[in-house]
Formats: C-alpha cells, structure tokens, sequence
C-alpha cells in the first residue's frame, strides 16, 4: 500500500501515481487530478475531512475517501512557506 | 426582420458567463425553465455590429461534456442535438484567465463537435496581479479559433467579442484533437456502422454516464457496436481521451501562457487560512449567520409594515369604493388579501437571497460547505445542505429550490424532505401572539422566558429537522455512488449588476411561482368563508340582531365598549380641565354618544361576521373536527383556523381575528379576545399553557404550507415525496401536541 492524498500534511506536495479505484468519478480527471500531475494539500477541513487540495492549478475539496483512493509519490523537500 | 443567431454561452462554473450574459444582453433577458424539468434558463437579446441579432442563451455551468447532473446534460444535450430549437450557430466558451488550462478542456471538447467556437478569457483585470502574460495571437492560431481577451469587470473587450460573434461564418470548424487514436479499431467499427454520424458525438453518446433526456442513445444501443465494449473499459478510454487532451492542452500553454509564480501566491491563501480555520472559521460563519437572521427578521419589518398597512387601507378602499356585493367582497377579502400574504414575504426572500448571492459571488459559500461537511455528514446530509437550511428560516420554497447543487440525489433528497422542519418565517407570526398570551413575562438570568420560548422553538425546528435526517438516511435505501468534488473559487468583490439581477429574478419566480398557489388557496378559503348551506347563515344578519335586542352584545363586547366609553370621556375631561377644549355639558354628551353608537355598530357587524364564519362551509368543517382536535386542547374555533392555515401557516392569525370578531389590523385586541376565551369543558381558560404550548408544538412539526409541497413535488418529480412528507409530519404534530396537552394540562 503507497502513499495517498490523504497521508499529505499541509503545504506538502506529491505526484499523482495511479488511481486505486474505478470508480472514481470522471469529473475528478476533468479536473486535473491525474496521473503525473503534481498535487499539494492545500487545507484540511477542521475535523480533519473534506480535503482541500491543488492540483494542476485547480483547487478543488474532495472527502477524505476519495483521497485515499489516489495514491503518489512524495515530493520530500517542503518549499518555503 | 433579420434572422437571429442562436448563440450559446458555455463554460465551467464561476468562469463569469452570466457576467458576459448580463454585459450582452443588459436587461434584456428572461428567465424561464427548460421544458418539463426545473433547470434555469437564461435567454435574452444581444444587438450586434451590422444590424444582426443574436439571442443568447446561458447554459448552466459545466467542466466537460461529460454529465453527472441534470444541469449539465441541458448543455450537453443542446451541443449535441442539432435539431434542439436552440441549437448553436456558433459556442462560446468563457474561460477564466487564472484557470485556463482547466478550462480549455471543455473548449477542446467542444471545438471537435465541429460546432463554430469563440474563446473569451474573461477576468483579463486580474492578469497583472497574478503575474501573468498571454501570447492571444499564437493560442489563436493553436487552437484555431477566435479569442476575446475580456474583463466583464472592468468592461473591456464585449465589443470585440460582439464584433466576432457577428462575424462567425469566417470560424474554423476543424477539431482541436484526433480522439480516434485511443481505440482505432473501435472508432472504426463505430464509422463504419455508422457513416452518416459524427464520430466523437456518437463517442460522448455512447460514454454519457447520465442520461436525462433520451437523446439518440437507443439508436446505438440497438446496434451491436455499442456492446463492443464493457462500461469499465469505456471508462478507461475517456480516462485515455481525459489525458490525451491535457496533453495536447500543456504543450499550447506552454508556448503561451506564462505566470510569475510568486506574483501568484497571496490573499487567496491568507483568506482561506482564516476562513477554514477550526475556530475563527465557524466564528466568522455565525456571525454571518446571525447578520442574515437580524436582516430577515428584523430590517424587514419596516417594508413589511408598511406593505401590510397599505394591502390593509386598500382592502377598506375597495369595499368602500365599489358597490358592495359579492364581487367587490371577492375583491376585497379574497383577491386583495390573497396578494397581501404574498407580497408581506418579498423583503425577508429579497434580505435572504441578497446575502445567499453577495456570499455565492464572493466564493465565501464554498468555503462554508468546505467548513460544514463533515459535520453534516452523520445526518445524511452534505456541505452543500447548509444554504438550504438556512434558507428555509425565511422560507422553504427557495430553499428548497436551492437544493439543486447537491450531486448526490439521496443527500438531495435527505435535504429536501426536511428543509420544511426549519421555522419559516410564516411561523413567527402564530409564535408570536400564542407565547404573548400564555407564556409568562418573567426573566430568566437576564432573559426573558418568552424570548427564550422563541429560540426554542428555532431550536425545535432545526432538531427536527437533523433528527429526521438522521432516520431518512437509515430508512432510505437509495444507492448512489457518493462523490463530493467541489471546487474553491477564487475570491472576488461581488458585482453588483450581477447581484441585483440573481435578487430581482429570484424574487420575481418567488412571487409568480408560489404566489399562483397562495392566490387560489386565499380565493377557495374566502369562497368557502364567506358562502354557507343552512338556514342560520342565510338569515345571519336577522338572527344576530334578535339576538342583540334581546339579550344585548356578547359580554366581551360589552365590557370593552363601556371601557373606551370611560377611557374617552376621560381623557375629554382631563382636556377640559386642562382647558385644552373648551366644551358645553350637552357637547360632551353628544360626542360620547357618538362614538358609543359607532361602536355598537362595530360591535353588530363583527358578531355578524363571527356568526357568519361559524355557519359557513368552514364554520361547518371546523365543527367537523373538533372531536379530532378535542384532545390536543382545542375548540372547533381553532380547529377553523387549523384548516384555514392549512395552506399557509400566516393566517391562523387573521382568521382568529375573524372569529373572535375583531378587526385583524387590532393586533392588542385579538390578544385580549384570546385570553377571554373560555374552554366550554373545563371552564378554564381556552388558551393555557397546555394547550399553547399544544399549538405552538403543531405547528412546529405540521406541514402547512401548500406551496411547499408543490414545489417538493417539482423538485422531486413525483407526487410521491411531498404526499410522504405531508402524512408524516402531520401526523407527527399531531402526536407531540396530544402529549404535550395531556401531560400538561
Ligand atoms: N475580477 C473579475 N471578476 C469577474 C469578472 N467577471 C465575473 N467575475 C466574477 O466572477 C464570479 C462568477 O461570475 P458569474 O458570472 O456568476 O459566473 P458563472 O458561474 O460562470 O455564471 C462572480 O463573483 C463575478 O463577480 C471579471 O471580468 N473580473
Ligand atoms: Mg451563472
């Protein structure tokens, strides 16, 4: 088992691998959200769901199951806030 | 006349389209449905260079060609459908310059059904700020089309976008990207079965996941190609065609677009950070909240007054003006006061959806769904169910239209079935008078009891409706598939045109669509108020003036004319001692007379009128219930006004007032009519705190509102929904007011 969207902490950043699961809805490509596409987690809502994450220039919020279905790959070094 | 071009605006949400639709069109526009379904449509006229004209369509927003709700496949369906009445001459695709790439996709899509495109790149006055630079003439000829560099803001470029869409025949029509590669030899079984067909049309037929309007799908379905392939591997093909067009997307933008990454980072983050944050974000939300309450309850009663004053002295005007008769009652008491109840509610609806549109506009509402789904979640309910529920603190019927942008149709639903919980602002008229005439004036740390029952009955309401939620979500076993992506709009200083506009269209559908129902249900109740089948109603007027003569007024009347009587000459004596008036004995006796005999007539006409109403189809109906309603504490005089409200909570009051035979502007006198009231069994008071807090507890939980269930029943397209809700919250009511009475009493 990766890393997924939902493992990211505030301000880090990782790379879209592959998606988990079928099911995820079209609309969540459309988007951006795909793979090679560079993601960061933008917010966590304060009781820890929906996410609120940037990816490919589109900031978009999305429930914490879905995250866990899009796993990446970590980019180590968190830039400058 | 020449002939028209159909244009249609399409593009994500929040790009700016019904700021462009609004800069073209002015208030030249209309607002309607699409036929048999409840999505807005937005159409108007546009004049363009050289005496042409366009009429020009809003489509709801949309990110792809791909649908996932009935808003969507509206503008889905009109691209594809070359046969629509609406058909586009030429698309055009509004874009946000900060979102471009993401909102080119649509672009591409589009641009490949062969259908002539335009590209507007609105927000053009953001670009300095965000540090970005456009090469137009070299993504121009990329994506072989036309662009508008525009600020709808700013009110740049709408005249080269007009120049363009009057020039539209000199658009290319060749597709953006070759979608056949993904899977040549299934495209070519497609083409070779059918060759008549556009291809990537028939494709987006083929992979539509929703299909609301039968469009040629069976056409397909019947032939064998479609079953070529499985619905997992059709989605692994638009996955391929999804890439494939960001790719092609990336390489144009890469030459074009540039941005100065650190001109871009700022004020969004820092807002969000205080908007979403765990403490102050639900601070700020409340105190929003709390503006929205003090606006609709508060800074409306001033026009509400006023707009009830003026129904009221029109009402007088009429039956005074015109000969009396049974037109001019109709007028008067059935049509007048029908539109009354209707417009008293157009300052809170205007309050509500001035502020639901200034924070939509800003891009603050997705921030509070963000805040508030997972609190709502547990409930059944999403994010998204927050600004309905507010809402319905005005009214349920905008809140329940504001339902709509929930995707996932259980939650929907959830939300729908239980807005009507939420305390109306019909309510607070009932609320009012019946804790004013049995709750206690006492104060508790500082705070009054009656004050407090009020914020208990908000909280009742509320309660109920997540309580309710809670059980629909265990009992519903609807599947849908649950995926929440929403996205979080730039933030932005809302237009005003903008604002004035969604507030001026959204109170007018408010005033036509529920006003209908509240009219024809003022009509039928003053015919069925006013018209009566037996002897005693005929004879009304004889039979209460026998009985004045002989046993004189009822002695309510009695006692309160004796008083002014006292309370005038009083007042006329103190001014002549204060040498105010100067007045002979045989003066004063003659104007108390007068005023008496003006009283007496009063007094005689409203206890005809209260005889009248007794003995009328609805005096009958009540009497009819009053078995029923016995045991909750009422008298069939109640069980009227229970069936009177019965399509619109508001006039339990007035139709009180009617039977207690006061006037209904006497707020004072109703209230001491009221506590009067004896129970006819018990020899008590009617109105005590049992049987109070009885009716203040029905109608809490009764579903009195007819227009709300005409537009559940719209919304959910079956009959079904609200007939279940209706039966439901009834008999619930009615549940908790016979035990509130019985243990109370
Ligand atoms: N800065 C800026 N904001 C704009 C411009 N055009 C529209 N907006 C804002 O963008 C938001 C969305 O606009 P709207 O027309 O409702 O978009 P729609 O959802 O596509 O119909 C609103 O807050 C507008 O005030 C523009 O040219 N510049
Ligand atoms: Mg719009």
């Amino acid at each position: 088992m990766g890393t997924s969207i939902a493992q990211l902490k505030r301000g880090q950043k990782g790379i879209i691998k592959e998606f988990a699961d079928d099911l995820l809805p079209i609309k969540l490509l459309e988007l951006g959200c795909l793979p090679g596409n560079e993601v960061e987690l933008v917010q966590v809502a304060p009781l820890k769901d929906p996410l609120y994450i940037n990816v490919n220039g589109s900031h978009i919020a999305i429930r914490r199951s879905m995250a866990q279905m899009i796993e990446i790959d970590l980019i180590e070094d968190i830039p400058s806030v | 006349m020449s002939k028209q071009i159909n244009v249609a605006l399409i593009g994500n949400p929040n790009t700016g389209k019904t700021s462009v639709f609004n800069q073209l069109t002015g208030l030249n526009q209309k607002v309607g449905n699409y036929p048999g379904i409840t999505v807005e449509k937005k159409e108007g006229i546009c004049k363009l260079p050289r005496g042409v004209k366009a009429h020009i369509l809003d489509l709801p927003g949309t990110y792809s060609l791909n649908t996932t709700s009935l808003d969507e496949s509206v503008a889905v369906e009109l691209l594809l459908n070359k046969n629509a009445k609406d058909h586009p001459d030429v698309a055009i695709v509004i874009s946000d310059v900060e979102n471009l790439k993401r909102n080119l996709f649509l672009f591409t899509q589009i641009k490949d059904l062969k259908i002539p495109t335009i590209l507007v790149i609105n927000m053009a006055d953001r670009m300095s700020r965000k540090g970005i630079t456009l090469d137009i003439d070299l993504l121009e000829k990329k994506l072989d089309t036309k662009i508008a560099l525009v600020s709808t803001r700013k009110k740049v470029g709408i005249d080269r976008l007009k120049e363009l869409i009057a020039d539209y025949k000199n658009l290319s029509v060749a597709p953006n990207v070759d979608t056949t590669v993904i899977a040549p030899e299934y495209f070519k079984s497609l083409r070779e079965t059918f060759p008549n067909e556009d291809l990537y049309k028939l494709w987006l037929v083929i992979t539509q996941d929703v299909n609301f309007m039968p469009l040629e799908k069976n056409l397909v379905k019947d032939s064998s190609s479609f079953n070529t392939k499985s619905k997992s591997e059709l989605k692994r093909l638009q996955q391929k065609e999804t890439i494939k067009r960001y790719q092609f997307i990336n390489s144009i933008l890469k030459e074009t677009y540039k941005v100065d990454i650190n001109a871009a980072k700022g004020l969004k983050a820092t807002l969000d950070k205080i908007l979403t944050h765990k403490i102050f974000g639900y601070l700020i939300f409340f105190v929003i909240l709390l503006t929205i309450f003090q606006a609709i309850y508060d800074w409306s009663s001033i026009p509400m007054d006023f707009i009830d004053e003026t129904f009221a002295s029109a009402s007088e005007w009429v039956k005074t003006t015109l000969p009396p008769g049974m037109l001019t009652n109709l007028i008067a008491e059935g049509i007048l006061s029908g539109i009354g109840g209707i417009v008293i509610f157009i300052p809170q609806i205007a309050f509500l959806f001035l502020f639901i549109s200034l924070l939509e506009e800003s891009g603050y509402m997705s921030r509070v769904v963000f805040l508030m789904d997972r609190v709502m979640r547990p409930f059944g309910l999403s994010g998204k169910s927050v600004v309905p529920l507010i809402s319905g603190t005005a009214c349920a019927i905008p809140a329940v239209m504001a339902t709509r942008t929930i995707e996932n149709w259980k939650e929907r639903l959830i939300t729908i079935l239980v807005t009507p919980f939420t305390t109306c602002s019909a309510r607070l008229p009932v609320y009012l008078i019946i804790i004013a005439l049995v709750i206690p004036e006492g104060r508790f740390f500082g705070l009054g009891y009656q004050a407090l029952t009020l914020m208990l009955l908000y909280l009742i309401g509320f309660g109920a409706a997540i309580i309710s939620a809670m059980v629909l979500n265990k009992v519903l076993t609807i599947k849908t598939r649950t995926f929440f992506v929403m996205e979080m709009p730039n933030y932005k200083l809302p237009l005003i045109k903008n604002v004035t506009y969604t507030v001026w269209e959204k109170t007018k559908s408010f005033v036509l669509g529920a006003g209908k129902i509240i009219l024809a249900i003022s009509i039928i109740l003053w015919f069925l108020g006013s018209n009566g089948f037996t002897d005693k109603y005929v004879n009304a007027e004889s039979i209460v003036e026998n009985r004045i003569e002989k046993e004189g007024l009822s002695s309510y009347n009695q006692e309160s004319i004796a008083y002014n009587l006292s309370i005038y000459q009083e007042s006329l004596n103190d001014s002549i001692a204060k040498n105010v008036y100067h007045l002979a004995p045989e003066q004063l006796i003659d104007s108390t007379n007068q005023l008496k005999q003006t009283l007496l007539d009063k007094a005689k006409n409203q206890e005809i009128a209260s005889y009248k109403l007794e003995n009328s189809y609805i005096g009958n109906m009540g009497k009819a219930i009053e078995p029923l309603v016995k045991p909750l504490g009422y008298d069939w005089k109640i069980g009227i006004a229970l069936i009177t409200s019965f399509a619109a909570r508001e006039v339990f009051v007035s139709t009180l007032a009617t039977i207690y035979s006061v006037g209904s502007d006497e707020e004072d006198t109703i209230k001491n009519r009221m506590a009067a009231e004896v129970n006819a069994d018990t020899k008590k008071p009617l109105f005590n705190l049992a049987s109070g807090i009885s009716l203040l507890l029905f109608y809490a939980f009764a579903m009195q509102c007819m227009s709300t269930l005409a537009i559940v029943k719209r919304e959910t397209n079956s009959w079904r929904w609200p007939l279940a809700q209706l039966v439901f919250m009834s008999l619930f009511a009615y549940i908790v007011a016979l035990v509130a009475y019985q243990i109370l009493k």
